[in-house]
């Protein structure tokens, strides 16, 4: 039935592509032939016996894989799934030649033209510092969920085109996320709203300030009865002290704020433990033992990139260190952290507080009831865990995730009170947040004082609640009963299509303000361009509804940090929401603020600015932080009867329970505000390498027991997932499953952020909306899922089994190295032990070749990537693409593997598939000393460059494609289409200058950042120097949050790269070859508990 | 049936065979030339600029330095065209109302840059780089001809890949002391080869191979 099914589905596809596509013939006959690659639950089986047996490798890449099923063996042999049978089908070659003949001839007669004439438009009046050709670099900030990340933008010639981490902010450390790096698409997104709107019709922002002045007028009589505003969280203190003098002068109006992927449980788990709202940092750095309880610190979250630093520094095997810490995750779905983990638990949602609970009592925490329902595996693991902790009080973290509920936050409080880790593991402070409240309880309060009908003005500031607000709340609906609705968003979104006024926001590219980092220092964010499309900030809305309207943000941010300099981290906590301020003086009633007092641009300052706050100023712009903001270290303790207030949530453990969900912001797209970036769309998710979609993640246990299968299909790239009806509290979507090794038995997570209606070309109609089923009382979990098979097949483009390394003739040799610590210790190499041979004979660089060698004289390149250090959060492969100019390709074209990174993340398992070892290896290109693509290229477009790279050239390629057919690392990538953007005029303005944008027929492929070596190779001569170690930085380097990929010049004896090629960790990927790859690995180290082996 | 060819028409297909090494040899000279003619290259053509200025009366007869307008050639890749503020610097006082400089008026007056048509245009891969090169000691003139002879601008020599190659290659033959590189007069010594080897050691200029290696100029 299922193959009928699939069969029929792969009819359909061949329908919808064989009218445009040349190579469809090809594709049906694969189709045909390949119909055949179910994995089926009986291959299950087939899996644990080949797991019993541990021959051969240890390794795998996907549960076909590990099955070995016919698909797969397909798959690897041919390679290039879509295009290598292509010349096997006659139609296909009579109509290929008959293009290539007339392709051949224009090819002939456009090279006759000449360039086309250009200009040189010099500036009238050359800004001061300002040299063309040369980036400047400017800090700033971006600000998620609440969280700023500190970054220095370079921007050539007032054109941002790369975010760089900055180095000086707490958060950031020089590195960055995926969501920043990504940023800079969203700026030039064509899609973003353009122009200010009222009911659809173009408007202008003065006629805005005109038609809000009678409401305004009306409200003051009512002391701002009616008027609502809704923001998501915010903590800019300059933001926050409007808000607080809006709420001043309309005592009755009320504040809400609403984050999608909010950290509503973290705020009330610090509530319940401590009776107020605090915030926690953890120091990684100091920690011998973490227990994550579903805490995803390593991906997400505020501070995520410092924390992801502090945990792998003690982690780090180098000049023969032996010691490292030890990480415990316990958690329902795979995440980052999760594989990471030395011991991993997978345990549904429901029973990760039981198991909190299991852990927590041994360690002396007070609790109302113990009586819990615990099983074997809980209970081994909380002994092992308990007995672990204890032994490093003090010296131990025990995390919370923010999907955990409440209690399970206050029992890490308590834990980490118990073990004596607060004051040294683990800071409190003051909440970050200008007011940390139940962002849930906000919502929902705003929902009901809707349906009241007394609202005159919702004020929605950034956000977008029609689309993410919980889906028993009924948004849509109620909003209407709002009588005038403001929204300020980016995206022209589905609340914006219910307010009757949009206006556009600015970027925080184009924007001033400031923002607060996970410990509380305040950022300016500056803007690095003036808004492209006439943006406003959320500080010039609020400013039209004070005696100021038309004041800019960059006065608003200035006169605020002029009154309030040396109190940034004193700031007086907003009211919340409806509290009369006492200090604030209520206007009287019918009072009309005065109209703009001062011209635009400079209006009224509090006094004329000190060259003291001058100085402080600019200081604080050029360094990306105000100095002395971080919150102070608070001394608390858990409340001693916190556990009475707790909820009490028996919910036992028993194995014929229902099944559960877990609802996760996606993990490229968030919770949908960058479903248009197709970067992040095309970005492969971390360990699933779905692209473009989402799934419904179900383990492979489940997935068998209710026969429910995804299937690889014959372009590699495309999985036919079977499509189930999520049905939830009443509510159903429609989703494709995706079996997921790893994740726990008895649920399913499904992500949030897609299923957008109106998010634009790139993000529209993609993948299922999770939100529909998403409520109130479930908001990141929950119990009751029912799942059933609609015998549809959806296709999801997953790269996981693209570009795969075929290792079939070295069915001994892996390419990962791992090994517990005591493995390391007693070999530091963690070669095989299994393997054939000496590894000495295999280790590349003593292997004679036929090809005479090169001699490097000067600089001689290199790479290392460390494997125990990669997180996987796969921040590099977006840093690349924005460095080099790198195309998106769609969908369709990745599920052919044509997508065009020229940097991924594979991810390998090793073990069963219940709970297997994730690994992550990036791999670029090897840039091999003996490089097999350079030999075989016709037109020598491939060379060998004097300093050891492997130098692509475009103008010389002609595309015959021999160069990636023979390289053994899959790392080349071909423009089989135009798949540059040439016509927008915003992609121009974001392009990178230094790096030539490729067009269609051209191989390409990583050059190591070749432009940046240029740059510092010339500054260097320049100034009659070498290039200094660390100089030069390629672009997926200086976003690495661990410091995972370093490179330098091998050269020199002294460089990082050659000390830690040193290492005896390192080793060559398929070094068995001779290529003499440059790019070297330093294999992964684990530290598990043996007790719980 | 007869013989469709009589046996003369032989003549014919030995000239043809013949011919036509001769006729695709000529075919490859005859896009060799144009491939290399000034025709195709644009140099030694005056462009036409929005204001006629000359570098013959500004550098030539007044004895401006280049760095006056090329502000960035010692330090960025690109030498700069000076912004309108520079030519108002003196002709606010000289030519101030000469019909020639309005453009230069109009552009001060509307804040519009003067549009300048571009001379010297490398192809977009090419990434070169002014600083380095004044750096390591080529003179102005060895790339831009007599700046200071040209009444209207153009571009003196071919800038195709053999071109930069011959420099690349072998740099001796063509480097200057570094105090020199501005000097528009400047003559090769009669002994270059040796004077010019002993400057690329003191410049430390890289050998030949590192200089032609791709990646030098494509990215």
């Amino acid at each position: 039935m299922s193959s009928l099914v699939q069969l029929t589905s792969s009819i359909k596809k061949e329908e919808e592509s064989s009218e445009n596509r040349i190579d469809s013939p090809a594709a049906i006959i694969a189709a045909h032939s390949h119909s055949s690659g179910d994995l089926s639950p009986s291959d299950l089986d087939s899996i644990r016996d080949k797991l019993s047996q541990s021959q051969g490798k240890q390794y795998w890449r996907s549960l076909e894989e590990l099955a070995n099923t016919s698909a797969f063996q397909e798959l690897l042999h041919r390679e290039f799934p879509s295009q290598a049978s292509e010349w096997n089908d006659p139609a296909g070659r009579r109509r290929f030649l008959k293009l290539m003949g007339a392709s051949l001839a224009l090819a002939g007669l456009t090279a006759c033209t000449r360039q086309p004439t250009e200009t040189i438009a010099p500036y009238v009046r050359q800004p001061e510092q300002m040299v063309p050709g040369q980036p400047l670099y400017y800090a700033t900030a971006m600000e998620l969920g609440g969280s700023a990340t500190g970054l220095l933008v370079e921007s050539h010639e007032g054109r941002p085109t790369k975010v760089e981490g900055n180095p000086g902010h707490p958060a950031s450390l020089g590195a960055t996320d995926l969501f920043a790096q990504a940023s800079v698409l969203s700026l030039y997104d064509p899609d973003r709203s353009q122009t200010l709107t009222r009911i659809g019709e173009i408007t202008a922002w003065s006629a805005f300030l005109g038609a809000i002045r009678p409401i305004i007028a009306a409200q003051t009589g009512l002391q701002g009865a009616g008027l609502r505003i809704l923001t998501e969280t915010v903590t800019s203190p300059t933001l926050a002290d409007q808000l607080r003098k809006l709420l001043a002068a309309f005592p009755r109006a009320k504040w809400h704020q609403y984050d999608a992927a909010g950290r509503v449980n973290a705020s009330e788990g610090a509530r319940l433990a401590f009776g107020q709202y605090v915030n926690t940092i953890y120091q990684f750095d100091k920690a011998d033992v973490v227990l994550s309880l579903d805490a995803d610190f390593l991906s997400c979250g505020p501070g995520h990139l410092r924390y992801s630093r502090d945990f792998i520094s003690r982690r780090r095997l180098q000049d023969g260190k032996t010691e490292m810490n030890r990480l415990y995750v316990v958690e329902s779905e795979m995440t980052n952290t999760g594989a990471k983990a030395d011991n991993r638990l997978a345990l549904r949602p429901s029973e990760i507080e039981v198991f909190a609970r299991a852990v927590a009592a041994p360690l002396g925490v007070q609790m109302g009831s113990n009586a819990q329902l615990l099983n074997d595996r809980i209970a081994k693991w909380s002994d092992a865990i308990v007995r672990d902790l204890k032994q490093h009080a003090g010296r131990s973290i025990v995390i919370a995730g923010d999907y955990q509920p409440p209690v399970v936050h206050a029992l890490a409080h308590a834990m980490n009170g118990a073990l004596g880790n607060v004051g040294k593991t683990v800071i409190y402070t003051d909440a970050v947040e200008a007011r940390a409240e139940n962002q849930i309880q906000s919502i929902t309060e705003l929902a009901q004082d809707l349906d009241s009908g007394q609202i005159d003005l919702l004020l929605i500031l950034g956000g977008n609640p029609v689309y993410n607000a919980p889906a028993d709340l009924n948004f849509a609906e109620r909003i209407r009963q709002a009588k005038l609705r403001v929204h300020l968003s980016l995206y022209k979104d589905e609340t914006s299509e219910l307010c009757q006024w949009h206006i556009p926001q600015a970027h925080y590219l184009e924007s001033w303000g400031d923002t607060r980092a996970y410990d509380g220092t305040v950022s300016v964010i500056q803007p690095l361009i003036a808004p492209l499309y006439r943006g406003k900030t959320a500080y010039e809305v609020l400013a039209a509804f004070s005696d100021q309207p038309e004041r800019t943000s960059y006065d608003i941010i200035r006169d605020y940090w002029m009154a309030n300099r040396g109190s940034g981290n004193r700031v007086s906590p907003v009211p919340a929401s409806g509290a009369t301020d006492a200090t604030g003086q209520p206007p009287r009633a019918g009072q009309v603020p005065a109209p703009a007092a001062a011209p635009a641009g400079q209006s009224a300052t509090p006094g004329p600015a000190s060259a003291d706050f001058e100085q402080f100023w600019r200081r604080a712009l050029h360094d990306g932080v105000i100095p002395n903001t971080q919150m102070p270290p608070k001394t608390i303790s858990v409340a001693a009867n916190w556990a009475a207030q707790a909820p009490s949530t028996q919910s036992g453990v028993s194995q014929d329970a229902p099944l559960e969900i877990c609802f996760r912001p996606d993990p490229t797209i968030y919770d949908g505000r960058f479903a248009n970036n197709g970067w992040l769309q095309e970005l492969p998710k971390p360990i699933t390498k779905l692209t473009w979609d989402n799934a419904v993640m179900i383990s492979p246990a489940t997935a068998a027991s209710r026969g429910l299968e995804s299937n690889v299909g014959s372009l590699g790239g495309l999985i036919a997932a079977d499509q189930v009806v999520l049905s939830f509290k009443d509510r159903s979507i429609l989703a494709p499953i995706l079996i997921m090794p790893g994740h726990a038995d008895g649920c399913a997570t499904v992500y949030l952020g897609y299923g957008r209606r109106s998010a634009g070309r790139v993000g529209s109609d993609q993948g299922y909306n999770a939100y529909a089923i998403r409520t109130t009382d479930a908001q990141w979990s929950g119990t009751g899922l029912q799942i059933s098979k609609t015998g549809d097949k959806v296709d999801l483009a997953v790269t996981q089994l693209q570009h795969m390394i075929d290792t079939e003739q070295l069915r001994d040799r892996d390419l990962v190295r791992s090994g517990k610590i005591d493995d390391y210790k007693h070999d530091p190499t963690l070669y095989p032990a299994h393997g054939h041979g000496t590894p000495e004979k295999h280790e590349g660089d003593h292997t004679p070749s036929l090809y005479p060698e090169y001699e490097y004289t000067g600089y001689k390149w290199g790479m290392t990537i460390d494997i125990n250090a990669c997180v996987g959060c796969n921040a590099c492969v977006v840093s690349c693409q924005a460095e080099n100019n790198i195309p998106v390709v769609g969908k369709e074209q990745v599920s052919r593997g044509r997508e065009m990174h020229w940097l991924r993340v594979d991810s390998y398992f090793k073990g069963s598939p219940e709970n297997p070892e994730t690994y992550f290896q990036p791999v670029p290109c090897m840039h091999c000393e003996n490089a097999p693509c350079e030999v075989v290229c016709p037109v020598a477009a491939t060379v060998h460059s004097s300093e050891g790279l492997n130098d692509m050239v475009y103008n010389r390629c002609v595309g015959t494609r021999y160069c990636s057919n023979n390289c053994p690392y899959k790392v080349r990538r071909f423009n089989f289409l135009l798949y540059q953007d040439w016509d927008t005029p915003g992609f121009k303005l974001m392009r990178n200058p230094d790096v030539t944008v490729r067009s269609r027929g051209v191989m390409e492929k990583c050059t190591y950042c070749v432009q940046r070596i240029s740059r510092a190779r010339i500054q260097a001569e320049k100034e009659d120097r070498a290039i200094r170690d660390g100089e030069v930085k390629t672009a997926c380097q200086a976003v690495c949050p661990t410091e995972a990929i370093i490179f330098g010049d091998i050269n020199d004896s002294g460089s990082r790269v050659a000390k830690l090629k040193a290492e005896p960790r390192n080793y060559g990927l398929l070094a068995e070859l001779n290529t003499r790859p440059r790019t070297t690995y330093l294999g992964a180290v684990r530290n598990p508990n043996p007790e719980l082996e | 049936m007869g013989q469709i060819f009589h046996r003369s028409t032989n003549f014919l297909a030995r000239v043809t065979i013949f011919g036509a090494v001769f006729f695709i040899a000529a075919l490859l000279w005859l896009i060799g030339g144009y491939n290399r003619s000034t025709y195709n290259t644009q140099a030694n053509v005056p462009r036409e600029q929005p204001v006629q200025f000359s570098h013959k009366h500004h550098v030539g007869d007044e004895g401006i330095d280049c760095r006056y307008c090329h502000t960035s050639v010692e330090n960025a890749a690109f030498a700069g065209i000076p912004p309108t503020k520079t030519c108002m610097n003196c002709h606010s006082q000289i030519f101030a109302n000469s019909p020639y400089l309005e453009p230069v008026r109009e552009s001060w007056r509307t804040d519009k840059p003067i549009k300048w048509t571009r001379v010297h245009d490398l192809p977009d891969f090419v990434y070169f780089n002014h600083s380095i090169h004044v750096k390591k000691g080529v003179g102005c003139a060895t790339c831009h001809g007599r700046v200071d002879q040209m009444p209207l601008t153009y571009q003196a020599e071919s800038l195709q890949m053999e071109w930069c190659l011959q420099c690349h290659r072998n740099p001796a033959q063509f480097v200057r002391p570094r105090e020199k590189v501005f000097d528009m007069e400047w003559q090769h010594p009669s002994n270059q080869a040796e004077e010019g080897a002993r400057l690329v050691q003191e410049y430390k200029i890289r050998a030949p191979n590192v200089l032609t290696s791709c990646n030098t100029c494509h990215r």
